[in-house]
């Protein structure tokens, strides 16, 4: 059985159709990478997974922990690096303390931000906001991690050092599903792809098989990337 | 009469005012909060009482209210109140008053805080009580901070309405000792005192608010 199943998933926004009968599968230590013109219902897809959406019709199978990368990282601006990551394992998985701050501070070395851990967001670059941002999702030991565009707020030289903490993790067996515009990226380092346009699946399967697909709509919308 | 005399008789009242003034705060702050909550409901009867109560204690004079919720009772259900009423007409009337102002300047705060906030909480796993007490609280007094201080200064002032009522506070004793004397000295002692306590009031906050400073 896969370790993510999602059924049939239908969603609308008032008379807009954003999601038409989505269905996929994630395995254990599987890397899917979701693309697409913007408006094309991936970002709904990945919230209506993560439970940030109310999905309309469908089912989603998935039991365990999840954690969410967002676009624009949503620290909490009002505590510490540290407390960013340490807080919600101690307050909200009841974990030990010593504990938890060991992993926290192993996650910041592997993010190579071992010296910020009393630093405040506000502090940090967007890319070092990002890096702890998923420091503190990993913290929660989840089973899946989930991408919203994760380089989209950054500046383009920023953009890189976020895309290989994401390589590593892949080299970790991390299961993963990325929403990204990043194609090149996809790509190398997902193991499957799907390409959504309209609120369907329009192609899917291994990046050889996404990226040689006759499908036109596949090929216009990655003409505009090689133009 | 010599200052000295004047500002000995003041003393008095001035604790009373104090007394008022932490009072009202200490019982209108979270009040407010309250309220806020209810104008902000997802259901709306509530939301509709909070904004009809906000809509009279905004629209209407204070010196009404303390009239009204000191006299009230009597005209309206013929109770008899002990003669402690009075102090606690006062409290009541501020409460009341001050936790509307509060709620508004609340409840910009919390529309201010952005809706990520909530769902990086959310994906983290926090109750939504524990989201609001550890994430956005925490934010939006930072944010609310300069508007209570306007509140607060506001409010040492507005004891002195308690004069309409009899409260022996600073100002209806200033009055008092003005009248008796014929002299506005213990009305200028009263000025200064009222002055060099929001002086303080603003020093106080003026702190608070540094201390909040260390992030963005």
């Amino acid at each position: 059985m896969s370790l993510l199943e999602v059924k049939n998933l239908k969603k609308s926004f008032n008379d807009n159709v954003v999601l038409k009968d989505i269905s996929l599968n994630v395995e254990k230590g599987e890397v899917l990478a979701i693309i697409g013109p913007s408006g094309s219902g991936k970002s709904t897809l990945l919230r209506c997974i993560t439970d940030l959406e109310q999905e309309d019709s469908g089912e989603i199978n998935f039991d365990g922990t999840f954690g969410l990368v967002f676009q624009n990282f949503n620290l909490f601006p009002h505590h510490s690096v540290m407390k960013n990551i340490t807080n919600a394992p101690i307050k909200v998985q009841k974990r030990d303390k010593t504990e938890v701050f060991n992993h926290a501070r192993d996650l910041l070395k592997k993010m190579g931000l071992e010296d910020k851990e009393d630093a405040y967001p506000c502090e940090l670059s967007g890319g070092q906001q990002q890096r702890v941002s998923i420091a503190r999702a990993l913290a929660m030991n989840p089973d899946i991690l989930f991408f919203d565009e994760p380089t989209s707020a950054l500046d383009p030289e920023l953009t890189g050092e976020i895309l290989e903490v994401i390589r590593e993790l892949a080299a970790e067996h991390m299961t993963m599903v990325i929403v990204t515009h990043e194609m090149a990226f996809a790509r190398n380092v997902a193991d499957s792809i799907i390409f959504m346009d309209g609120g369907v699946i329009v192609v899917e399967g291994s990046p050889e098989e996404v990226f040689s697909s006759d499908n036109q709509r596949m090929k216009d919308f990655l003409g505009k990337f090689y133009d | 009469m010599i200052l000295s005399t004047v500002i000995e008789q003041l003393l008095g009242g001035m604790v009373t005012s104090i007394e008022i003034f932490l009072l009202t705060l200490l019982f209108s702050l979270p009040l407010g909060l309250v309220v806020a909550g209810g104008r902000m409901s997802r259901f709306s009867p509530l939301r509709w009482i909070a904004k009809i109560y906000i809509s009279i204690m905004r629209g209407t004079p204070l010196m009404l209210q303390l009239i009204v919720v000191f006299f009230g009772p009597y005209y309206l259900f013929g109770m008899t109140l002990s003669s402690d009423y009075r102090f606690i007409a006062v409290i009541i009337a501020f409460t009341i008053n001050y936790a509307a102002y509060f709620a508004e300047i609340y409840r910009g705060g919390i529309e201010s805080i952005n809706s990520g906030q909530y769902e990086a909480a959310q994906v983290l796993g926090y109750s939504r009580l524990e989201t609001f007490f550890i994430i956005i609280l925490p934010q939006v007094i930072k944010v609310v901070l300069p508007s209570i201080t306007n509140e607060v200064i506001t409010l040492v002032k507005d004891t002195s309405l308690s004069f309409v009522i009899a409260i022996p506070e600073m100002f209806t004793v200033a009055k008092q000792i003005a009248a008796a004397d014929a002299s506005i000295a213990a009305l200028m002692v009263a000025g200064i005192f009222y002055y060099l306590f929001n002086i303080l009031v603003a020093f106080v906050m003026e702190r608070i608010e540094n201390r909040l400073d260390y992030y963005e």
